[in-house]
């Protein structure tokens, strides 16, 4: 507590612990992470915390939300926006910029290779029955030739920062990977409720999203049509992205259609509108590859399609991202990657990965079971932070159970050691407090791979918490690259 | 490609989002009449002996067989409950907000930010209305507050919305509610309440027709028509006829018809005649009439017959350019209650 009489600045009792922190650490890299943490040290707590309601309030009424349906109910739920911005400094963008784009190039090559030749596999770099055993490998995309052999058109890949502030990735996604609205969201409201705070500091800007993405769409689009039209393809208002969607349409300017929306006659694929029916001729999808087409995956989905893989398949429509990427971004081929980016680049991965045991071969899982107090295990098909355990968190009965289907089914578990994440300034109770943070850059590929500056920072709100899905507690940063 | 796309982006319109502005606009049109009727209602019956005012608004929409199943008798709690609050009725202010901001949240990616932002903190605070709010001295603030944000809301799509053909189709729906609406009103205050010769020109009388012509907004437009009298012929055939008051019938008739012909000439679209070849046969009846021939005659078929004409033309416009195939009936998750 403070002992004197002088008002402290409100950093005086922020302590970073044993953690890397963005913007402490982040000074050696740029001075002027300096001025703006000196600027965040002096403000008033009052106003700090009356700008965050009113930055609650915004973001619930203008219906940047996720939408909880009851029977008879739709309550619009905020994801928690955390008021102070978590900045990178250019030379480390440079570096993440390359990496992502080093990986995406790896993950396209991949997946071309297992839907066409198959080297890597006859190379024994990767076990063939981790990827023809996939459930997310679809072996309907043998064969088949996607526009720029690229697949992966839309990426993300969630990066964290050790202790020793070295990046490291944790995942990659890339079938649809979520929350790119809300960095563009997450940047006006910053611009509207601190424009103190970013005054004269040049931060590299990200609402040219939309754009890239329309580009990268025509770019796959038919080569023959000039002037294609490209629709978002969404799930419907009751999908809890339903927000995200409404909002790429909107930047791209674009119809957000559904599958009811769209029809295949003829061989091409056609939206319903007042004036009959319209060609299509690129579709950003954000629809399961399950869900697509029921003539091709479940038959009894109405979401999709019906025949919309077959023109896919004969080039008259662009899709993306394209079906079968599932197998790329899994938590057990992940344990590849570095090998991948080094067998089809023969560059040295830029991004190291978290050291990975693979539970499924037998080292793996007898180091997992050894260490299984200061291990985080976690099942490979799963996403948004389910079905994991943090041992060192867990107590020792929970560790027993989990050891118990840990054993049952080993090929669905990888484990990795606890990363000490990285913490960053966040406004809690009126006040300065560390909290972990993990950020997901988004890379756009067309002809050729384009990053959004920055990205996604995702905030754990809860004390010492680590698990930063905004389904568990999480909380959004703005994230400034610094020009 | 196609040849029957001259123009492409803007101008296209997904059938889907044509049936959810149309609709859109509906719903928020009837929140407003609504809210005109009950406060007017209540400002003028609620203090009377008569209380036949109370059901009147519940035979204006049809809601009997609902409404005596779930509260019996009309009066001022019972009719205000039901039509304020209730979640229960369908056709109350609180579940067709809710009707219309979920046709709102589907069409986001066309409507403005602001018409949406409006909608949604509207919406809001409007689901808080409680059954206490129906209380006398709450009544007319609280219709003050829907009929406002009702405005605000059109205020803010005239000034926002961008005027493609979605705007046409928005403005078709408001028009079709809004004339539908006042032949409901004209249709139950004069069917009901058509007073016994001997109360014709009494103090009662004269307070109804007050009341029908304020539920409506035209009381002060209709005293600058006619300073000097007030008969139930001249009150019938301003809402009916008046071509500058907004709320008439015909008035409605007329933009209708000029957004189905903006629709057909203006963006080509073939649907927008089968539309238009039920108007000649509405205005004609609107036009070539005067309110005594129509009295005469019988208001209430007349009135019976434009609401007909009314659900025809909707029925005709959903078949023309929404109307889903037989076998993408079963996909529909969204229905609209008429």
């Amino acid at each position: 507590m403070n002992d004197s009489a002088v008002p402290a600045g409100l950093l005086d009792h922020y302590r970073k612990g044993a953690f890397f922190c963005e913007m402490q650490d982040g000074v050696r890299q740029d001075p002027r992470i300096a001025t703006i943490l000196e600027r965040l040290a002096r403000m008033e707590p009052d106003e700090l915390r009356r700008r965050a309601d009113i930055a609650e309030t915004e973001l619930y009424n203008l219906g940047i939300t996720f939408t909880v349906y009851s029977e008879k109910d739709a309550i619009d739920r905020v994801m928690p926006f955390d008021l102070i911005p978590r900045v990178i400094a250019p030379a480390e963008w440079e570096m993440l910029e390359r990496g992502v784009k080093q990986r995406v190039a790896a993950l396209n090559a991949f997946i071309w290779d297992i839907y066409h030749e198959q080297r890597i596999l006859a190379d024994g770099i990767v076990p063939r029955a981790l990827v023809l055993g996939n459930v997310n490998y679809r072996p309907e995309m043998i064969g088949l030739n996607v526009p720029h052999r690229t697949y992966v058109h839309v990426c993300g890949i969630d990066l964290v920062r050790d202790e020793t502030g070295g990046f490291l990735v944790l995942e990659d996604n890339a079938r649809t990977p979520s929350g790119v609205s809300y960095v563009i969201e997450n940047r006006h409201m910053m611009l509207r409720m601190f424009p103190d705070l970013i005054d004269g500091i040049a931060v590299r800007p990200v609402g040219n999203y939309g754009m890239q993405l329309h580009k990268a769409l025509a770019e796959i689009a038919p080569a023959e049509i000039s002037d294609p039209q490209v629709v978002l393809l969404s799930p419907g208002i009751y999908n809890s992205a339903y927000f995200e969607h409404i909002f790429l349409a909107r930047e791209m300017g674009v119809p957000l259609v559904e599958g009811r929306d769209l029809v295949v006659e003829r061989g091409c694929v056609w939206m319903r509108t007042t004036a009959g029916l319209a060609p299509v001729h690129a579709i950003y999808r954000r629809l399961n590859d399950d869900f697509l087409d029921p003539d091709v995956f479940r038959p009894e989905s109405t979401l999709g399609v019906a025949g919309l893989i077959d023109v896919w398949r004969n080039g008259r429509v662009a899709l993306a991202n394209a079906v079968g990427t599932g197998v790329a971004d899994d938590k057990a081929i992940y344990a590849y990657m570095p090998r991948i980016i080094r067998y089809y680049l023969a560059e040295e991965p830029i991004l190291s990965n978290v050291q990975t045991h693979i539970c499924g071969e037998a080292e793996g899982l007898a180091y997992t079971l050894d260490h299984l107090h200061e291990l985080v295990v976690k099942p490979v098909g799963e996403s948004g932070g389910y079905g994991l355990i943090i041992g060192p968190h867990a107590s020792a009965a929970e560790r027993a159970d989990f050891r118990v289907k840990l054993l049952a089914d080993p090929e669905n578990y990888i484990s990795q050691p606890m990363v000490k994440l990285s913490v960053s300034p966040t406004l809690c109770n009126g006040r300065l407090s560390p909290r972990h943070v993990d950020l997901r850059p988004f890379a756009i590929t067309g002809k050729s791979t384009w990053v959004l500056p920055g990205g996604l920072t995702r905030v754990a709100l809860r004390e010492g918490s680590l698990v930063v899905n905004s389904s568990q507690g999480g909380g959004s940063k703005d994230t400034w690259v610094l020009e | 490609m196609s040849s029957a796309m001259p123009h492409r982006g803007s101008t296209l319109l997904l059938s889907r989002y044509a049936e959810c502005l149309f609709w859109f606009a509906r719903y928020m049109e009837r929140v407003e009449n609504l809210a005109r009727i009950l406060d007017v209602t209540d400002t003028f019956v609620r203090h009377g002996a008569d209380q036949s005012g109370w059901l009147s608004i519940v035979q204006i929409n049809a809601d009997e067989e609902r409404f005596t199943k779930l509260h019996g008798r009309a009066n001022a709690e019972t009719v205000l409950h039901f039509y304020l609050t209730d979640k229960e009725n369908p056709n109350s202010i609180t579940s067709t907000l809710f009707a219309a901001r979920e046709n709102a949240r589907t069409l986001r990616p066309l409507i403005s930010t602001e018409m949406w932002s409006q909608m949604n903190m509207f919406f809001n605070r409007a689901r808080q209305l409680t059954p206490d709010d129906a209380r006398p001295s709450r009544v007319s603030q609280i219709c003050a507050f829907l009929k406002e944000g009702c405005q605000a809301h059109t205020g803010i799509t005239e000034g926002t919305f961008f005027r493609d053909q979605g705007w046409a189709f928005y403005s078709i729906g408001k028009y079709l509610e809004r004339g539908d609406q006042t032949s409901r009103l004209v249709d139950v205050k004069y069917h009901t309440l058509l007073p016994s010769l001997r109360d014709v020109g009494g103090a009662q009388d004269v307070n109804q027709w007050h009341a029908l012509l304020r539920a409506a907004s035209g009381y002060h437009a209709f005293r600058r028509v006619y300073p000097s009298g007030m008969t139930p012929g001249l009150v019938a055939g301003f809402l009916l006829l008046n071509h500058s008051f907004p709320r008439s019938i015909v008035t409605s008739v007329y933009q209708i018809e000029m957004y189905l012909n903006q629709l057909g000439s203006g963006y080509g679209l073939r649907g927008a005649y089968v539309g238009l070849e039920r108007l000649p046969e509405i205005r004609a009846a609107l036009m070539d009439q005067t309110i005594e021939q129509i009295l005469s005659r019988g208001l209430h078929e007349f009135l019976d017959w434009v609401q007909v004409q009314f659900v025809g033309l909707a029925d005709a416009i959903a078949e023309a350019f929404w109307r889903p195939p037989v076998a993408q009936m079963q996909m529909q998750t969204q229905t609209q209650t008429q």
